[in-house]
């Protein structure tokens, strides 16, 4: 911790439900869901005007718990290391929030949820989810929290997918956005890591077309999911950095076990996964990121139209995931409809991870950004 | 503040919007905004740059020129600025006329390698000249190419470039003789 920053101690989920029946939230695909629970964390005091507030958006196994401690717990939130006081999302002039996707597992309404109309985990008859219904169930609790306009969006990798579509859906209620690591839509490489995420879980026997609520739990292929995630997260500079050719000391060696540190790793996160992810919101959630098109039929000239926002545009190096070229992207629509940018492509070794750990150029690129947006 | 800066804060119209290529650290744009109340917008490729641009509040995109610039729409500007470094792009004919194309004034300034102070370290020294707009030695210098007042004045005319106001600066601004006697010199243009 550095000296004279304060951590928010201790905190704890909330939950909004809404959609209660006979209402439902209407879903891109034409589907419904009725009721509707997002699991979400506040930070730091909502101002009179109500136009210090900024949503913070997660990343694919991400969750509302942000910043600060749990009860009991050891380790803070996903991104306490940007959340607090004086810090670059700073809890001392900002009203901080951070809510769960739907789809999630983490408190909101997801395959896991039990489906009202058949006492059951809805596993796979839980309707697919975009990340626009994402956004608009998202819009449901700014509204129940009585925020007319957000003072920013904020979220790397697919939180940066929610800002675009945050800005694009909800123009005259974001002042501002910082997308980071993020693309207007999934390309093929990124898919393709996907599919092989999804498959090493369709392809785990417990996960039987993913009925296995109250029986073993698929966590081979989940945990298979999380390793091939895991090298997509990092970079090479940063996996020789991290592991080298480093061997494991192992005193009963096998003919195939965990020799080098790397492997080791991976297997040690893979695990970890499956004690805090459900492999089908894995499935639900990883196909909301390759479906998200925000141009679909739209040119890029035309996409950010009517787009009120300033923009923060992040993107980082080694980052090959998603790519510096497809932030550039978002920059050129930017610049084909008059979108007031800022982008900055930050000599990061860490790869994609870098948007969780690159704090001190982030801080500094969020505070003096977001100090020039009117409170 | 430099006087290359001053004059270019005295020719931009208060409230006009300004791209500003190779910005910098961002001390010129932010200059503009405060005494003319420019929409102004930086490109610039150093990432240190970038953040000095944004802890001064600036709007700033870290590409190179060129690339920046081919992005924008036609007239995106009121003014394109590229202030101290057309001797410093790698392509200066091209980016003159993306600068054309995306400004309706496009601003430029270079260091006047027909000054006599220049004339006289070849004719007598007979090497390549360092002065005090042209500081650097030949082994690291920035400066890619070289050209006078006559050339600018006369790739203007064969490329069909309208010069709308010129400057000339010494150690005070140069009235008489600016090919002989102006260190700096400053252009604004439009196609």
């Amino acid at each position: 911790m550095t000296e004279g920053i304060q951590t928010l101690g201790v905190v704890a989920t909330q939950a909004f439900t809404f959609a209660n029946q006979p209402d439902k939230l209407m879903l891109d695909s034409g589907e419904t869901l009725s009721p509707v629970t997002l699991a979400y964390e506040t930070y730091g005091s909502l101002n009179e005007g109500k136009s210090n507030a900024i949503l913070v958006e997660h990343a694919l196994s991400g969750d509302a718990h942000a910043a600060g401690y749990h009860e009991g717990e050891k380790s803070p939130g996903w991104w306490d290391d940007m959340i607090g006081p004086g810090k670059g999302l700073d809890t001392d002039k900002y009203f901080v929030i951070c809510s769960n996707v739907i789809g999630g597992c983490k408190g909101s309404t997801g395959p896991s949820s039990t489906d009202p109309k058949t006492g059951k985990p809805y596993a796979l008859s839980f309707p697919s989810i975009t990340i626009r219904d994402m956004v608009e169930a998202q819009r449901q609790l700014i509204d129940q929290l009585k925020i007319e306009k957000l003072l920013s969006v904020v979220g790397g990798s697919m939180g940066g997918m929610q800002a675009l579509q945050w800005i694009v859906s909800y123009p005259d209620r974001v002042r501002s956005a910082i997308p980071i690591a993020t693309t207007l839509k999934h390309a093929p490489q990124q898919i393709a890591f996907d599919e092989v995420g999804r498959q090493a879980i369709m392809a785990d026997v417990n996960w039987r077309d993913g009925d296995y609520y109250g029986r073993p739990l698929p966590a081979r292929g989940l945990a298979v999911a999380r390793m091939v995630g895991h090298i997509t997260y990092m970079s090479d500079a940063s996996m020789a950095e991290k592991f080298g050719r480093q061997q494991k000391s192992n005193e009963r060696p096998s003919r195939f076990g965990a020799d080098f540190e790397v492997e080791g790793y991976l297997r040690y996160r893979g695990d970890n996964f499956v004690k805090r992810f459900d492999a089908n919101s894995y499935l639900y959630i990883t196909k909301a990121m390759d479906r998200f098109d925000l141009l679909s039929s739209k040119k890029l000239s035309e996409v950010f139209k009517g787009v009120k926002a300033k923009i923060l545009l992040i993107a980082f190096k080694s980052d090959w995931l998603y790519p510096t070229y497809q932030s550039q992207e978002i920059l050129k629509a930017c610049k084909l409809t008059g979108v007031d940018a800022t982008f900055c492509e930050i000599n990061s070794t860490y790869g994609h991870d870098a948007f969780l750990l690159e704090v001190e150029e982030e801080t500094h690129l969020l505070k003096h950004f977001l100090g020039g947006v009117p409170v | 503040m430099k006087l290359e800066h001053q004059v270019v804060i005295e020719w931009i119209e208060k409230g006009s919007s300004v791209l500003d290529l190779g910005c910098g650290n961002g001390d010129l744009l932010a200059a503009l905004v405060k005494e003319k109340e420019v929409k102004a917008q930086g490109i610039e490729i150093d990432e240190k740059a970038i953040y000095e641009c944004v802890a001064k509040g600036l709007s700033v995109v870290q590409q190179d020129i060129e690339t920046g610039l081919s992005e924008y729409l036609e007239k995106s500007f009121d003014y394109v600025i590229l202030v101290g470094s057309l001797q410093q792009v790698k392509k200066p004919d091209l980016i003159l006329k993306a600068a054309l194309r995306v400004g309706k004034k496009t601003i430029v300034s270079f260091p006047n390698f027909g000054h006599y102070k220049v004339r006289l370290q070849i004719l007598f020294g007979g090497k390549v000249p360092v002065t005090p707009s042209l500081p650097f030695e030949w082994y690291d210098t920035p400066n890619l190419h070289f050209l006078s007042v006559s050339n600018f004045i006369e790739y203007c005319q064969k490329r069909g470039i309208h010069i709308d106001r010129s400057a000339f600066l010494g150690r005070g601004r140069v009235k008489a003789l600016p090919n002989l006697r102006a260190e700096t010199s400053l252009f604004m243009l439009s196609s």
